[in-house]
This record gives C-alpha cells, structure tokens and sequence, in this order.
C-alpha cells in the first residue's frame, strides 16, 4: 500500500499548497449553483406548462398553448442535455447574439431541460389532488388562477415532494457535463488536480465521495421538508 | 329569485337535462328527488355553473349566468355551494377554509380600488374641471382580516367548534367537516345556498347534526336549493319538493300535496320503493 499513501500525500499536497481546494470550492459554487438554478427556473417552467395541460380544453387559446408545451416537452426531453447545452452556447446564443458565460448557459439549460421534466412531475401531482378541491375553490367564488395557486398547488407539491428531490438529485450529477461549455464545476476542478500530479485514482475518489455527501445531504432536507409539510395529515 | 329556463345539459352524446323551467324565490326551501342518474345532481351544479349548461338559461338577480361572457366567478359569491364529500381545503386549518374566501376577495377588491384610485388620480391632474371621484377607501387590509376573523370565529361559535379553528380538516369527524362546509359558504353571505347531498356520505348518527344546522337555517329564510335523500327533511324543511326523472322535472308541489299525493306514477313507484 505504499503506492497508495504516495498518492494520498501527493493530492493532498496538490489540493492544499497548489491551491486546489480553491479550485474544488469554486468547483463546488458552480456545481451547486447550476443545480439550484436548474431547479428553480425548472419548477417555475414545470409550474406553468402542468397548469397549462390540466387546463379544460374546450377553448381555442388553452389547446394552442397545450400544443406549444407538448412540442416544448417532447424536444427537452427527446434530446440529451450536452446535446442542448453544445447548441446553445456555440449556435442559439451567438446567433441572437447574447453573450453569457459558460456557467450562466448551464443554468438556463438546465433550467429549460429538467422544466420538461418537472412538468410532467407536478402534472401528475395537479392530477392527484380531487378534484373537489378545485371545485370548492371555485364554488366559493376564486378564480380558476387563484384556487389553483392557494389550493391546489400547494397540495400537489406535497404530492411530489419525493420526485422533486429526485429530479434536484439527478441535476446535480448531470450537471458534470457542464465542461463541455467551458464552465468549471467539480470535475474541472479535480481534473485540474489529476492533471498536474499526473495521478487521477484519488481525485476521482474524493470526487465521488464529494457528490455522495452532497445526494446524503440533500435526501436528509428532502426529508426534513416533507415531514414540516405533512402538517395537515397527522391526526393530533 | 333564480329563474330557470329550459336549461340543457349534454355531456357529449348523453342528453342529462332535457329542459328544466323552474323558479326558485327568495326564502324558498326547494328540495330535489330522484332515482340515481335523474340529472338532479347535474342540475344543481349547473345551477351555478360549475357544469357549463348547454342551452337555456339561469337568470340569477336579472343576470344570465349561463351566458359564457359573464364574469361567473362574481355571481358564484353570491351562490353557495355544499358538497357531498366537504371538499374542506386540505392545506389549511379550519379557520383558513372559512376566511379564506372572503379575505381574498375583499383584499382584492380594496386592491382594485386602489389601482382605480391611481389611476383617476393621473387623469384628474390633467382633466380640469371634469374631476372624477376617487373609490372611496374606509379599510386597511389589516383591518379586513380582523372582521373577518371575527365572523368567522362567530360562525364557528354558532356550531360550536371554536376549539377546532387552529386544527387541520383530515382530524375531524365527517359530520364537523360539513357543517364547517356549511359555515364556510355562509361566510361569503350568500343569497342562496345549494346543497348536493350534503349528508349521503355521513355516517347514519351524524347526518342529525348536519339536518339540524340545514334546519336552523331555513328557519333564518335562506334560501335553499337541496339534492337529497332524505325524505323527512324534504317533508319537514322545505316548502316546495320537485321530482326529477330522466332529465325533467315530472312533478313538484308543497310537501304535503307531494307525498300524501303523488300524481305522476312514476313518483308513486319512487314513492314506494323508498317510504
């Protein structure tokens, strides 16, 4: 195991007096901060496409924008996210000419791709609400906006709170790819590290165990929220 | 105060209502009887529209509400709506359910005001002598939620379950979470409240309460509109039954003219399947 120690102590030495754990900091704002961006601009997307497709369907305006949110779903979903994250930066964006850097790309497409998929996510949470609460908002006189806002919504993310940390769980080891872009994230970081020590099995380790102590940690607030919600269930 | 006329329903190629023509006055108590599948149910909910009718119309205080252009959500205030199973929101304690209504709305009219009152104000600064009247304002939001904290408070003193405001609905027994039903449409002062089977979902020992409450009601003069299968409160509460059957109404009369006489035979068949 000699072998071994040697590479622990030339990480070490690289990750603390070469300024690696700079590195890996900066590595892990931008993981986080991609991830938590993608979660927020996905939710408020996801939001807004489910209210649209649970809409009743006997007018034209709801059917057109039911149209427009299925292609929307159907093209995040149908191609992968380094797919759209290389169009984006190198075609979509220098065409509008909108320049932003790498990290900020990430943030709106993982935004744009995993609000496809919360859409679908808080669909089937609308739709495991009963339907009397809608009515019962709406018989009282509140809007179809705001019984869903007050009354619905916040009972379907009750619903779906477990798939929601899911999906936040799975952006936040997708966003790996993020170097494709030229953004530096975790692995740009101990890639960095491997590189100069020539010597990539340890880096690579911490890397993993970094991403499962983020998962860990996310799991335990996933569920620490999902108890303060379950407020209106326990029988006291 | 509710004129019914030739109200339709379809729900695509199922013909439910097949033009109903009813009026229901202020302080009438209208109970409505059927076999299942009579359409009774879907007449109630097209009565405020939560069904779009498909033809005919529902005057409601000189306003045709089946009409798609109006703003229904403004005359559903004025209609309350009972439902069998409570529909209690969920997310929100007693209390909530009750003012929830009324403090958003009335939050959002005082806001309507305001926006109005800006506005006017902008014109009058170049509109000379043709200055308009401002909405007047005589509440802050403040005081809004405390009045109607108070109502609500006072609503549930009158059922007697104050000491459950703060509590979430899912712990209540079924018969509390009607009459919390009841209360929470009363909250919005309605003119008329329609119930649809408000107690075939209770257990047998708590559709009493709920009856009792319907009952204190009726004696008030509010007017109601009940779906119901329970005869001794059509025979007892209200003053006019009407039996529905295949999407008509085939017979309606005062309760004693209706049981102690029933024309149509297929209310004698009804009649004598249920009595």
């Amino acid at each position: 195991m000699g072998n071994f120690e040697q590479k622990v102590n030339k990480f070490i030495e690289i990750f603390l007096e070469e300024g690696g754990y700079v590195k890996v900091a900066e590595g892990l704002e931008n993981t986080l901060m991609i991830a938590v961006a993608g979660l927020l601009i996905g939710i408020v997307i996801g939001t807004l496409i489910a209210t649209v497709r649970v809409l009743p369907k006997y007018k034209l305006l709801p059917r057109v924008l039911n149209g427009i949110c299925s292609f929307y779903v159907a093209l995040f979903r149908g191609t992968p996210i380094v797919v759209q994250l290389l169009v984006f930066y190198y075609v979509l964006l220098p065409i509008i000419g909108w320049r932003i850097t790498g990290v900020q790309v990430a943030m709106l497409v993982f935004g744009l791709n995993s609000g496809a998929y919360i859409s679908e996510i808080m669909r089937s949470g609308i739709q495991s609400v009963d339907p009397g609460q809608m009515e019962a908002g709406r018989a009282v006189g509140l809007s179809f906006r705001v019984s869903m806002m007050k009354i619905v919504i916040p009972q379907a993310v009750k619903n779906i709170l477990p798939t929601l940390g899911n999906e936040f769980i799975s952006l936040i080891k997708e966003t790996s790819v993020v170097s494709f872009v030229g953004a530096a994230d975790l692995y740009v970081a101990f890639n960095y590290i491997g590189s100069n020590s020539y010597e990539f099995m340890v880096p690579y380790l911490v890397m993993a165990l970094i991403y499962i102590v983020l998962v860990l940690l996310i799991s335990l607030l996933i569920k620490l929220m999902e108890r303060s919600l379950k407020k209106s269930d326990r029988r006291n | 105060m509710i004129d019914v006329i030739n109200l339709r329903k379809n729900f695509e190629d199922l013909e439910v209502l097949k033009g109903i023509d009813i009026t229901i006055n202020k302080g009438d108590i209208v109970a409505v009887i059927g076999p299942s599948g009579s359409g009774k149910s879907t007449f109630l909910r097209c009565l405020n529209c939560m069904e779009d009718p498909s033809g005919g119309s529902i005057v409601f205080k000189g306003v045709d509400i089946a009409d798609m252009s109006v703003d229904i959500n403004v005359h559903r205030r004025h209609m309350g709506m009972v439902f069998q199973h409570f529909n209690l929101f969920n997310n929100k304690t007693v209390l909530q359910n009750i003012m929830m209504a009324p403090l958003y709305l009335r939050c959002q009219d005082l806001n309507k005001a305001k926006r109005r009152n800006s506005m006017i104000k902008f014109r009058n600064m170049f509109a000379g002598s043709s200055k308009r009247e401002l909405n007047p304002i005589t509440q802050t939001k403040e005081q809004i939620r405390n009045e109607v904290k108070e109502q609500a408070m006072s609503l549930l003193q009158r059922i007697g379950l104050e000491d459950k405001a703060d509590v979430y609905p899912s712990t209540l027994s079924g018969g509390q979470k009607q009459r919390i039903a009841i209360i929470r449409s009363l909250a919005m002062d309605p003119d008329v409240i329609l119930f649809d089977e408000p107690t075939s979902a209770l257990d047998p020992e708590m559709v009493g309460e709920v009856l009792e409450l319907m009952k204190q009601l009726a004696a008030e003069g509010m007017t109601m509109v009940v779906v119901t299968h329970e005869m001794g409160f059509a025979r007892e509460v209200a003053n006019r039954v009407v039996f529905m059957d295949e999407g008509l109404i085939k017979e309606q009369g005062s309760p004693e003219e209706f049981f102690g006489n029933p024309k149509e035979p297929r209310l004698k068949e009804f009649l004598s399947k249920i009595l």
